[in-house]
């Protein structure tokens, strides 16, 4: 069972490893990188190449860690017992399963995936450590011990808005998605898109990467930004022409909606486009 | 096994530890690696490295080690920043000059001028940082020839040797002593961040309910209010003058603070804080406040930050009339006295590179009334501050 990628995912070579890795000895795979560099769809692909279910625990603020084991439903026992339910009697009808009971408990192998795992308190990852260890945890309420059969292949997603605890990353793979280069962005956009023109592909791709070296932009144009803009571009049949005139007039690309999502970076393109142009006119 | 590799990591201060090694270990047992060097590389690199700051230097000690080579560092030109580059090349070269020299077919000629440019140039500015700032002078349009492609760090061709993955180091821009955008500002700043309920009952106390409900026999709802961050925030810009070439880095600073801090109050002042400090910088000379208003205004359980270059000449700090820009009767020295009396949490963020602190008078002066704690305004650097304002 390797990890190789898949039909609508491009992985690097380093990628591919640090998965199999995390696959082969069943340790949780935690994944950074600029946002829209595909760290949630990850999870979805080795789901979907290994060809097992795909159990996604999105984490906010206010997520807590026993909600990912499971959680007792005082609230509604209280209010059964208030009206006389027959149901109150057995406790276990007011525990309700987290994800990864559900994924401790699914058949084959599983993959879990915990999603931007930074937002939630610093604490959180610290009550995962031993759950995510020894794959087993102790429901209190009913005094059973939920241990998974099969341990399943824990994808853990963080875009850095808090460390995470030496002793949790310990225990964890490592993987940093960097922002691909010029050949592996054209495997991308060749397996989101593969009737678009190469023509077509090429200058989008001189633009986007021109745009991302712009110096100052508030928020950078990432892959997922860049697709986006190719399907805009595709649906709105633009003709080549468009892209390729270097008209200093027209610096700002069409439809750039898609790639620039704050005024500023908009404010500020249209700026350089107008000191380029006062700079052409001297010249 | 690899045993070597592992104490040089530790050496080089990565944080590894036993656990990592045994997972490695472990992982190549288990056929994770196949015998290619890369692939060994990647894996390591998985298991060791759990933080992107560190890709960099664990990139230099997998080198080291399993090459034999120097260390890429004692390079001379491989230390130079990106950014130094970028600008030097449009700088120095012009387009048609490139052109030119492309022209004649040899683009390791491009790197040789460039890196001689380089040199001259690192020699000249050594010490001095006014680099910084210079950038408005970038054009986007010669942006189309992109001179960043050209790394000298590698010497691709001079040593006639093939680029391996890890001599690349594509990590170095995440270094956290060199970065700093909003976004990490904001992180740093969260961890001064006290949780308190205050305000408004709104929330179902579940706990308190179910005591209530159980000593009262019928269901009986408690409310609380919401936690949220009780921090308050004093902080000091100065502003004009020398730190004209530092705005962009205080403006990220200051719009991460904004958001982060719900009762946070700002002031500006001039060099050195002295008996009046103002708010708008456009009507500075008119509507100014009185800092003894500020000390009486906001109390002491506020935590202070300042922001300035502290470069300038020491007379401003320790003589009354010393001020460049008005007649002061108490010297800077002994407001910031007055200050630090009332405000025992209070720190000084420089946004000067800390190596280049010994070099002016005023800085250390500042330094020492501030007690030794002023921080450069890197992430790092706010960290340490952070940290000490929490003590």
């Amino acid at each position: 069972m390797k990890f190789t990628g898949t039909d609508t995912y491009v992985a690097t070579d380093d990628l591919k490893i640090a998965v199999n890795a995390a696959a082969t000895l069943k340790r949780p795979l935690l994944i950074k990188g600029e946002p829209g560099t595909g760290k949630t769809v990850l999870a979805e692909e080795v789901a979907r190449s290994f060809d097992t279910e795909l159990i996604e625990w999105h984490i906010k603020s206010t997520t807590k860690a026993q909600q990912g084991l499971y959680e007792y439903d005082a609230v509604s026992r209280l209010r059964d017992s208030q009206l006389g339910d027959e149901r109150v009697k057995d406790i276990r009808n007011y525990i309700k399963r987290g994800k990864l009971w559900e994924a401790f408990t699914a058949g084959g192998t599983p993959v879990l995936l915990i999603d931007e795992i930074d937002k939630a308190d610093i604490e959180f990852p610290n009550d995962l450590l031993l759950e995510l260890d020894r794959m087993e945890f102790h429901v209190y309420e009913t005094g059973e011990t939920v241990k998974a059969k099969e341990r399943p292949i824990v994808i853990i997603t963080s875009n850095n808005e808090k460390e995470l605890p030496d002793a949790f990353l310990r225990r964890c793979f490592f993987h940093y998605i960097k922002f691909p280069e010029r050949e592996t962005m054209l495997d991308i956009v060749a397996v989101h898109y593969p009737n678009i023109q190469k023509d077509l592909v090429r200058e989008a791709l001189n633009i986007f990467y021109d745009m991302r070296e712009v110096p100052g932009l508030k928020k950078k144009p990432s892959t997922s930004e860049l697709l986006d803009w190719l399907k805009l571009l595709m649906a709105e049949e633009l003709p080549l022409e468009v892209l390729q005139s270097r008209d200093p007039n027209k610096l700002v690309p069409p439809l750039h909606g898609a790639l620039l999502k704050n005024e500023q970076d908009v404010h500020l393109f249209e700026r350089l486009a107008f000191m380029n142009r006062r700079q052409q006119q001297k010249g | 096994m690899f045993i070597d590799f592992f104490y040089a990591l530790r050496d080089a201060r990565l944080p590894v530890s036993i656990k990592e090694y045994l997972t490695l270990l472990e992982a190549l047992k288990a056929g994770c690696a196949s015998y290619k060097v890369d692939d060994f590389y990647y894996l390591s690199r998985a298991a060791f490295i759990k933080d992107e700051k560190n890709l960099d230097k664990f990139d230099r000690v997998f080198a080291k080690v399993f090459e034999g080579i120097e260390f890429i560092a004692d390079d001379p030109s491989a230390d130079i920043p990106e950014e130094w580059l970028r600008k030097m090349a449009e700088l120095y070269l012009t387009p048609e000059e490139m052109a030119e020299i492309e022209a004649l077919g040899d683009w390791d000629e491009i790197m040789e001028t460039l890196k001689k440019r380089l040199e001259e140039q690192k020699e000249r500015h050594e010490g001095g940082n006014k680099w910084i700032g210079t950038g408005g002078k970038s054009p986007f349009g010669a942006y189309g020839y992109n001179p960043a492609g050209v790394r000298i760090g590698q010497k691709e061709g001079r040593h006639g040797r093939a680029i391996k993955v890890w001599d690349k180091r594509e990590y170095r821009n995440l270094d956290d002593s060199v970065e700093l955008g909003t976004r990490n500002i904001k992180v740093a700043l969260r961890k001064l961040r006290q949780f308190a309920r205050t305000g408004e009952p709104e929330v179902l106390d579940i706990d308190n309910t179910i005591r209530a409900t159980a000593h009262k026999g019928y269901l009986d709802l408690k409310m609380i209010p919401e936690r949220h961050n009780a921090v308050k925030v004093l902080i000091f810009f100065d502003i004009g003058g020398s730190m004209d070439s530092h705005i962009r880095v205080c403006e990220e600073l200051f719009s991460a603070a904004r958001t982060e801090f719900k009762h946070l109050e700002f002031f500006y002042f001039h060099n050195c804080l002295y008996e009046r400090v103002w708010k708008d910088n456009r009507r500075r000379h008119n509507e100014y406040l009185s800092t003894m208003d500020v000390l009486h205004t906001y109390p002491h359980d506020y935590k202070v930050i300042f922001v300035g270059d502290a470069s300038m000449s020491p007379y401003e700090i320790l003589y009354p009339g010393g001020s460049v820009e008005h007649w002061n009767e108490e010297s800077g020295e002994v407001w910031m006295r007055r200050l630090l009396d009332v405000y025992s949490k209070a720190i000084w963020l420089n946004p000067i590179p800390e190596t280049h602190w010994g070099y002016s008078q005023s800085t250390e002066i500042m330094k020492n009334l501030m007690e030794g704690r002023m921080f450069p305004l890197t992430i790092a650097g706010i960290d340490g501050a952070i940290k000490e304002l929490k003590r």
